[in-house]
């Protein structure tokens, strides 16, 4: 278990390179490839003085290096000053747009990992049959057709023609919200059931092949037996590190969704970031989503060795 | 004289010989074509990959910007424009027809950015090991902890839009997935006997690298690439609806990024023409990437 100790603590040792990496790739791209900002922020009219009033305001009128140690400092402190855009916060506009984004991706990813490993059990089960390579076809069918696609259509004939559900908007509170993330989480279950189904069934055929399989098998247990008492179990651990990885992103919102339905998520806020040219905004979001994902891969990782005692950390 | 026939027979019978057993490649080509299914796959791929050539060469759909008939005339009803026109009367199948070529393209020299630099980050930290591993490791741990889509947004927006853009920040975004499994896998070789050999014939580090062992994973960079491609032509649509895409020139992604405003009068035929186009190919890589996989790396067949 030390050995283990020892490891958290070189891998949370790890995260400050990595988050430097991460800062300077974000100092490279907004603070030297992409120019000046105070052209886009002023217009063309602006005179020589307005744009280095400006610059200084913004903090760019710094050495390269000092600029970095500006990205670094607020990478550590959580501070990213305020928006361009609207002026605001940003960490407060974040705050207020975490909370819609996982109304929305919390039910969306539940219900499609649920649906998914349920199906990948059952194709498993019949490996090899008809119906496995009829469920696999139309699951690289519906990962083949772009996800705006399912929204365009969703949108026009299930809310717009059928009036199933509300066109677009969002209403904050419990109940409330239910009606507006309705169709979004079923485009995100069908977005993302696809990619899931072949990903979970590769994982359970993964464990069918194994030595232990083949033991229970000329023990006589019957198929089904071996698929949910051994199999899963041993297939549900990759499942849940995978899922953890991916919880992250669920914060993150789901960018085109939120945009098309009018949700004030996270993911909504990022691209209308882009399209303000609110660089703050776009770095923060890059920062704050890469310290998510290296905390939370940490997590999996450490979670593996507590489920699977055959995983030695090091 | 005599002699020289005589080996030279002999060399004939020789090889002969060779391609009555086959190499990998010769083996994994006979399985693929026992595969019905991908090589229908595989036709698709090349009848989209000609279409694009033809259309980049100028020999079809060069005049898609054209006025060819009458403001969002419907599909099915004139010849001259068989799928329809848009809201400037613009040939619909002209435009898919380019689209192909753009979606062709994102998709080739995406894969050509993106496989050198992973390709060779790959086999150096697999091979050297140590410092030069702790670095590069480093390296694509920064990369791919910023997740895909904000990373491939901000490159795109810090470069201005335009179908440059879109190659290069799919290329930036897409090695690190390559580079992990090139290294993995160069790890695995360069204790082999083979390479052992090699180094005890004097081959140098280069020589080892580049001859013995990167030919043994070229496997990964084809399985790489026809993978590449359907998430380069999805990922280019995406691109093009967020604004940071293709501009002044059709793209499947900027006409599925038109009907977010034609559908609200019942016009579905652009979107349509894009969707299905886009469809056929990338179902196409899909499948056919599995179908690479298990003919050219054994170990996993079945398990796709």
């Amino acid at each position: 278990m030390s050995g283990n100790l020892n490891y958290i603590i070189r891998r949370l040792l790890y995260l400050i390179p990595v988050l430097l990496g991460v800062c300077g790739l974000v100092f490279l791209l907004f603070n030297v490839v992409a120019g000046d900002p105070t052209m886009l922020l002023l217009g063309k009219h602006a005179d020589a003085q307005q744009m280095a009033d400006l610059k200084a305001q913004l903090g760019l009128d710094k050495s390269l290096i000092a600029q970095y140690f500006d990205i670094v400092k607020s990478a550590f402190t959580f501070d990213f000053g305020r928006s361009w855009a609207t002026k605001q916060q940003i960490t407060e506009m974040l705050y207020q747009g975490a909370i819609p984004s996982l109304t929305l991706t919390i039910p969306g990813f539940f219900i499609s990992t649920v649906m998914s490993l349920m199906i990948a059990i059952f194709v498993a089960y019949y490996r090899g049959k008809g119906i496995d390579l009829f469920i696999r076809t139309l699951a690289i069918a519906l990962m083949s057709t772009s996800s705006l696609v399912y929204i365009l259509v969703f949108q026009k004939y299930l809310a717009f023609e059928l009036g199933l559900f509300e066109i677009s908007g969002y209403e904050y509170g419990f109940p409330s919200f239910i009606p507006y993330i309705a169709l979004p989480v079923v485009i995100w279950v069908v977005m993302s059931i696809g990619p899931d189904v072949r990903f979970y069934r590769t994982l359970i055929l993964d464990e069918i092949y194994q030595d232990y399989v083949r033991t229970a098998r000329a023990k006589g247990l019957s198929e089904k037996k071996i698929l949910f008492k051994h199999v899963l179990r041993n297939a549900l651990i990759p499942v849940i590190t995978y899922t953890v990885v991916n919880l992250p992103f669920l914060i993150l919102g789901a960018l085109l969704l939120e945009s098309f339905f009018s949700i004030p998520g996270l993911g909504g806020l990022t691209l209308s970031a882009v399209n303000a040219s609110d660089f703050p905004v776009i770095k923060a979001m890059a920062i704050l989503s890469a310290i998510a994902y290296i905390l939370f891969t940490l997590v999996s990782d450490i979670l593996y060795t507590l489920v699977d005692p055959r995983v030695k950390l090091n | 004289m005599s002699t020289q026939v005589l080996s030279n027979e002999s060399v004939k019978k020789e090889s002969v010989e060779i391609e009555e057993s086959r190499s990998l490649w010769g083996e994994a080509w006979h399985r693929l074509k026992k595969d019905k299914v991908a090589m229908t796959c595989l036709i698709i791929v090349c009848l989209y990959s000609l279409i694009g050539l033809l259309s980049a060469l100028g020999l079809v759909a060069a005049d898609w910007a054209k006025e060819v008939g009458p403001s969002y005339a419907p599909p099915f009803e004139n010849w001259d424009y068989i799928l329809g026109t848009d809201i400037f009367g613009r040939d619909v199948l002209k435009k898919v027809i380019h689209g192909t070529q753009i979606a062709m393209s994102v998709g080739l020299i995406s894969s050509l950015i993106a496989i050198p630099i992973g390709v060779v980050l790959g086999a150096l930290a697999g091979y050297f090991g140590g410092w030069v591993d702790e670095i590069i490791v480093w390296f694509y741990t920064t990369f791919s902890s910023i997740p895909g889509i904000i990373l491939l947004m901000s490159i795109a927006f810090v470069l201005g839009k335009g179908i440059t853009t879109v190659y290069i920040a799919l290329g930036l975004t897409s090695w690190v997935g390559l580079c992990r499994l090139i290294r993995g896998e160069v790890m695995k070789h360069k204790n082999r006997e083979y390479v052992q050999a090699a180094g005890a014939l004097g081959a140098g580090h280069g020589r080892k690298l580049f001859k013995h062992i990167l030919p043994n994973v070229t496997h990964i960079i084809i399985i790489f690439t026809s993978l590449q491609f359907q998430v380069a032509i999805k990922s280019e649509v995406i691109l093009s609806y967020i604004g940071l895409g293709v501009s002044g020139q059709p793209s499947w992604g900027t006409m599925i990024d038109d009907a977010k405003m034609e559908l609200a009068r019942d016009v579905w035929w652009q979107l349509a023409g894009a969707t299905f186009a886009m469809f056929f190919v990338v179902l196409a890589f899909n499948i056919l990437g599995d179908a690479l996989r298990d003919a050219l790396d054994p170990k996993l067949k079945g398990k796709g």
